[in-house]
């Protein structure tokens, strides 16, 4: 029997059924105040944030970059966490949650790639550079990479899950190199924005339209993650019960 | 308002290029990470529905 320390909520999630309909209900919440947020997020950030007293109005991509860059790495610590559920709990919506991120993390680590050199061009006078926070960040996205790829390129979907499970934790060395990388190397990277322990250095009426567009972004790809694993659940449950009894009648 | 005019506001002192380049794609890139679940999701339960109503008749 399993060990009963865990709260009840943790074997719930465990169930694709009980995942399929919560998620089912979180949906509409998220697409309305993420599709909100992210409105009043873009214009304010575009329209009404003062500009930078050095970079002028190019500075308004950060409401993009810095909210992409910090999702990028968080989606990928939540697919290398389920992966770790997975193999340790064998726990299948875990697997398939970790399966869901991959591609959404790649895209984000993508547009934060993006973005940064759209953004580097006026600021630093060159698209990229081999930085140490900008390398670090490709090396982020050719994990996404690889774990998309190790996960299609198997054809057992237990045996798949684990491997890109192990690829994923592995990689996982990476995050905080990203994190350092502005310290512990000479950059052109300006340091992060928003620190756990201290303000950050730059005004509110700068700063809090960024906050907003990181929460929006968090809701709206929480959304679209969701949507992604009920694709997923119902693909792998396809000969469950409740699945035939759910788009059956 | 940081802005005078509606042709400041896209001229973005110089730098409208690079700042609507990255909003461009920021938002294209973020639609379709929601807009292919949702029909990928229509098609897998399409497909689906028609396999259980298969299985319905034979049995």
């Amino acid at each position: 029997m399993a060990s009963s320390w865990l709260p009840r909520w943790f074997y719930q999630l465990a169930s694709p059924r009980w995942c399929y309909s919560i998620t089912g209900k979180l949906i509409p919440w998220f697409a309305a105040t993420g599709g909100l947020l992210f409105l009043v997020g873009l214009i304010w950030g575009l329209a009404f944030a003062p500009s930078d007293y050095q970079q002028g109005n190019s500075f308004r991509i950060i409401y993009l970059h810095v909210p992409t860059a910090i999702l990028a790495q968080s989606f990928y610590m939540m697919m290398a966490i389920a992966g770790a559920i997975g193999l340790i709990w064998k726990m299948k919506v875990a697997d398939m949650v970790a399966k869901s991120v991959a591609p959404l993390g790649a895209a984000l680590a993508v547009l934060a790639l993006a973005t940064g050199a759209i953004w580097g061009k006026p600021t630093w006078g060159s698209w990229w550079v081999w930085d140490a926070r900008l390398t670090s960040m490709l090396v982020l996205l050719f994990l996404y990479l690889g774990v998309m790829a190790l996960n299609s390129a198997i054809e057992s979907e237990t045996t798949a899950a684990k491997s890109t499970a192990v690829l994923a934790l592995v990689g996982l060395v990476n995050i905080p190199i990203i994190k350092y990388s502005v310290e512990w190397w000479n950059t052109l990277h300006q340091p992060a924005t928003f620190k756990l322990t201290e303000k950050p250095a730059m005004p509110a009426e700068m700063w809090i339209p960024l906050l907003v567009m990181v929460i929006a972004l968090y809701l709206l790809f929480g959304l679209a993650m969701m949507l992604r694993l009920r694709n997923e659940i119902l693909r792998r449950e396809r000969r469950a019960g409740w699945v035939k009894e759910l788009l059956g009648s | 308002m940081a802005f005078e005019t509606f042709a400041d506001f896209l001229n973005m002192g110089g730098h409208g290029l690079y700042v609507w380049l990255s909003y461009g794609l920021g938002l294209l890139t973020i639609a379709l990470c929601i807009y292919l679940p949702v029909i990928q999701g229509r098609e897998t339960r399409r497909t689906l529905r028609r396999r259980i109503q298969r299985e319905s008749i034979k049995s």
